[in-house]
């Protein structure tokens, strides 16, 4: 696509003007903003951003929620052929500070006042910083620091300076190229700095307007943008696919209304982690229990058919006619209702990407008449590589290369990526660069997997931490802890796992309770006990684990690649693995090789063939005192299931 | 353990964390309202005796004091809900030997309840609405019919609605728009009936105990609204509390009540170092 995305915001302008293109509520009222209108005020941002010294190529950040003025700003930024920063509204203004100094950034957007505060301490560590221009004036008006304005004020010097120099943003628009830099997104790498990963106009809509295709996105979708816009994920889908597509963008009240939003504005077109999927369906759950008695059995039936026929139902296979009838009545009084109450009615797509979600999850949405597909892409990429088709979904795939896409992997088994829509570069980083994208253009995921025989991309885990068994009967077999560790999550009684076996004969995990979830699991069965430590170790407890690691052995036997990784010892830990104690990143992603050195005495005892081990570990509390925790743990044996299909 | 650290903020010290650059601006103006020689008895018991203040324009006024030190009834007495035997309140120039409530909501002060008096069973949206009642023109009547030819009531509850979702998008309860009143957790219930007497678009605004019972953060969340009522609207407030700590850290002048009588009034450090206030905290023998 030979195009810019402010080329595409005047496109729209001149062709549909009166057409909505993003709407926000505001006090209580959904607000809009036609093309027109958007073209009139990225024009006037664009003009103020030049007066006040924005050159071509210079970075600017931009900082908060979905909020139209920063979505034009973005515009305005692009319009000089500079480039916009999205940058993680709820982070620390010491994180900022790294991509301050590295984008050499001069001026910033922000949302208020929260945002003024943390780049004000950005400027005192990174003194060029000089204009900062907020969009909600509430509580800055005693604020009297140099180079701090509204965006209203740039606004207006914005509307001056283009009335004394008509043509100036035309030129500007005109003068921008695809291949310019287009945006730039800061990844949190795991270790070490983050990295800036520089995109052009013609690598972000490449992959836009190939995933628009693949779905046949229109301009009369309607999207709810409420992630944080510095992820490209939101980006895309309401920023570059908006633009490609020319859509309506909705901006929620506030993230604390997000759920309400939704039904109101019932998206066609709908993204979310599976963390917000399990959060609705939790929700959801909660009230049907306090149901009457009438509603409950209702619900129970109705599902029970949904879950039988739903899905295929959902994919097009033929359904018994009985079935059938009996679907469409649970759509009238049940499934119908219940997506109009989730605020998924009109949903023609959904997408949930970014971890792995249990397969329960998938299919409840699903059978309810949800189309909810997985696809598979990351920053570097400009997300979209593989997508799900409709009626080829599945839960534990994530769908097929889409147009213009080549899949290749390595001998490691790590995913090689090719395809326009690849990254140009990280910033001022080329060791960086030429690790993942090699000369002849291939990306290099750091991502395990394989293509199963539909044709589907499967992954695994991350290619670094996928190890082999050594010695045992299962010498040389792949060992994919974290596809053991989820396959264990989805069990709503186990909240954390920890699979070890790189090296090892066998894989032996450590499990984390659901304190909620099994201590009410405890209290229907009549079961006593004193808090945390005393559940986790009731021979009980154990059993309902075992229970869950088996059926995950069943599971994993019936896979060739990875029958070798079943789970074959285990014990339920007497702490909750917490970021506090540097067990879990702050992102809530176990620390295996921490936990492993942690709890060597445990793994030892594990591995050493023990049935028990004594152990005390020093908690930190949140208010920072510390503490000890002691227990004796039981070592529990699972039974292992000998591969269904022999590997070829 | 000192004296003066027993006294001094402690348990909410960094009560407004936001407020940090820019430090709010002191911008008291002239005496709005005067209370003199005010005494109080109910039967044989005396309430209050003898206790005069002055609240400034813009200011924080804080009443503190021990459990029954009458802080309620002086606001009752400013509110017109007790009328006290003797002692004269001076509002805008005007003198009145009592007050009536109504008149003096009609004068533009507003208050929140210590037991928080909302309508439980209607949502945030209505009870807030419901402090718009006095700013109403149209009657009974149009309202039930609402002809847009000859009522107009739809379009004043439109204006009033438009008041009442700043109020909303200011407090930030925009999620709980809909959610009836008894539903929420009490640091938002507090919120709403602040809402509630922000509706009036008071000139005074008298809060009874705006923190009590409330978390840390609850408080801190508190704080920073009655700062922003203060510094956005430029509303006079006067709040009782019984939280040291935050009466401290948000006020302009603090008047201490103790068995009824006047002990201390001043800045809060002046407050913080007065021996009679010191002595009626830690407690003394009697």
């Amino acid at each position: 696509m030979q195009t810019t995305f402010p080329r595409l915001m005047l496109e729209h302008a001149a062709k549909r003007p009166t057409a909505p293109a993003l709407r926000e509520k505001v006090y209580g009222i959904w607000q809009t903003t036609t093309w027109a209108q958007l073209a009139v005020l990225v024009r006037d941002l664009a003009c103020g951003l030049a007066q006040a010294g924005v050159r071509r190529a210079d970075h600017v950040v931009v900082v908060g929620e979905n909020r139209p003025r920063l979505y034009a700003s973005m515009l305005a930024v692009q319009s000089l052929g500079a480039v916009p920063v999205p940058l993680y509204q709820d982070a620390a203004a010491a994180e900022y500070l790294f991509p301050a100094r590295n984008a050499e950034v001069r001026m910033a957007i922000v949302e208020d006042q929260e945002q003024v505060d943390k780049m004000l301490e950005v400027r005192a560590g990174h003194p060029p910083l000089a204009r900062i221009w907020y969009d909600n004036p509430r509580g800055l008006r005693n604020y009297a620091e140099p180079g701090l304005e509204s965006l209203d004020a740039l606004v207006e010097a914005g509307r001056a300076h283009g009335a004394a120099h008509p043509g100036f943003f035309d030129g500007q628009v005109q003068a921008a190229r695809p291949d310019d830099v287009a945006a730039m997104f800061f990844t949190s790498g795991t270790t070490g700095n983050p990295k800036g990963v520089v995109h052009t106009h013609r690598t972000l809509l490449d992959r836009a307007g190939a995933g628009a295709r693949f779905d046949k996105l229109t301009e009369r979708e309607e999207v709810l943008a409420y992630l944080p816009p510095a992820w490209i994920g939101q980006n895309i889908f309401s920023y570059a696919q908006w633009l490609a597509c020319g859509y309506v963008v909705n901006c929620p009240e506030s993230a604390s209304t997000v759920m309400i939003d939704l039904k109101e504005i019932g998206p066609t077109y709908y993204f979310a982690p599976p963390r917000v999927f399990e959060g609705l369906l939790t929700s959801v759950t909660i009230r049907m229990e306090d149901a009457g008695r009438i509603k409950r059995w209702l619900f129970g039936r109705a599902m029970e058919v949904a879950r039988r026929v739903g899905p295929q139902i959902m994919d097009g296979k033929a359904v018994g006619l009985a079935d059938r009838i009996a679907y469409g009545l649970g759509n009238l009084l049940v499934y119908g209702p219940l997506r109009n109450t989730l605020g998924l009615s009109r949903v023609r797509v959904a997408y949930t990407a970014g971890e792995a979600i249990g397969p329960d999850l998938f299919t409840f949405y699903r059978s309810i008449g949800v189309n909810l597909k997985q696809l598979y892409g990351s920053t570097e990429t400009a997300v979209f590589v593989c997508l799900q088709p409709d009626h080829e979904v599945r839960a534990d795939t994530v769908g097929v290369p889409i147009e213009g896409v080549e899949i290749r992997l390595a001998d490691s088994g790590e995913i090689l990526v090719r395809s326009a829509g690849l990254l140009k570069e990280y910033y001022k980083n080329p060791e960086a660069t030429a690790e993942v994208k090699d000369a002849e253009g291939w990306y290099h995921t750091g991502d395990a997997g394989f293509i199963d025989a539909g044709g589907h991309l499967k992954i695994i885990d991350r290619a670094k931490d996928v190890g082999r068994l050594l010695g045992g009967p299962n010498d040389g077999a792949m060992f994919a802890p974290k596809y053991v560790e989820n396959k264990l999550k989805f069990f709503p009684f186990i909240k954390e796992a920890v699979a070890f076996g790189d090296r090892r004969e066998k894989v032996c995990a450590f499990v984390n309770i659901d304190f909620e979830a099994v201590g009410n699991w405890a209290e229907r069965r009549n079961l006593p006990y004193a808090g945390y430590v005393d559940l986790a170790g009731k021979p009980e407890v154990l059993e309902l684990v075992r229970e869950c690691v088996e059926k995950v052995n069943a599971d994993l036997a019936a896979d060739a690649k990875l029958a070798g990784s079943q789970v074959s010892r285990f014990l339920v830990l007497h702490k909750e693995l917490d970021a506090d104690d540097g067990e879990l990143t702050r992102t809530r992603k176990v620390r295996r090789g921490y936990i492993g050195d942690k709890y060597q005495a445990l793994l030892d005892a594990m591995y050493g063939g023990r049935t028990e081990q004594y152990i005390e570990t020093a908690v930190r509390f949140e208010d920072g005192r510390t503490g000890k925790v002691s227990a004796t743990l039981k070592i529990v044996d699972a039974k292992v299931l000998p591969a269904l299909r022999q590997a070829a | 353990m000192s004296a003066d650290t027993a006294v001094g903020p402690t348990a909410a010290a960094a009560a407004d964390p936001a407020a940090v650059p820019g430090a709010r601006r002191r911008r008291q103006g002239e005496v709005v309202l005067e209370v003199s020689n005010i005494s109080l008895r109910f039967g044989g018991v005396k309430a209050l005796t003898d206790i005069s203040f002055d609240v400034r324009e813009h200011e924080v006024r804080a009443i503190i004091g021990p459990n029954g030190a009458g802080k309620s009834s002086m606001l009752n007495c400013i509110n017109g809900v007790y009328t006290p035997q003797e002692g004269r309140i001076t509002f805008r120039g005007r003198t009145f030997d009592h007050m009536n409530s109504r008149e003096v909501a009609e004068m533009g002060v507003a208050r929140t309840f210590q037991n928080l008096a909302l309508f439980k069973g209607m949502s945030v949206l209505d009870n807030i609405m419901s402090g718009r009642n006095l700013k109403m023109r149209t009657n009974i009547l149009q309202q039930a019919f609402r002809n847009p030819w000859w009522s107009g009531a739809e379009r004043e509850e439109s204006e009033h609605r438009e008041v009442v979702e700043r109020i909303i998008d200011f407090l930030e309860i925009q999620a709980y728009r809909k959610t009836p009143v008894g539903r929420l957790p009490y640091g938002l219930q507090k919120r709403v009936d602040l809402g509630r007497a922000l509706a009036m678009e008071p000139q005074v605004l008298l809060l009874d105990e705006p923190m009590a019972g409330m978390n840390v953060e609850e408080k801190q969340d508190m704080s920073r609204f009655i700062l922003d009522v203060n510094d956005e609207y430029g509303t006079t407030i006067v709040l009782i509390e019984h939280d040291m700590g935050v009466v401290m850290d948000i006020s302009d002048r603090v008047v201490v009540l103790d068995y009824g009588r006047k002990i201390g009034d001043g800045t809060p450090d002046e407050v913080r170092a007065n021996p009679d206030v010191i002595s009626a905290y830690l407690g003394t023998s009697h």
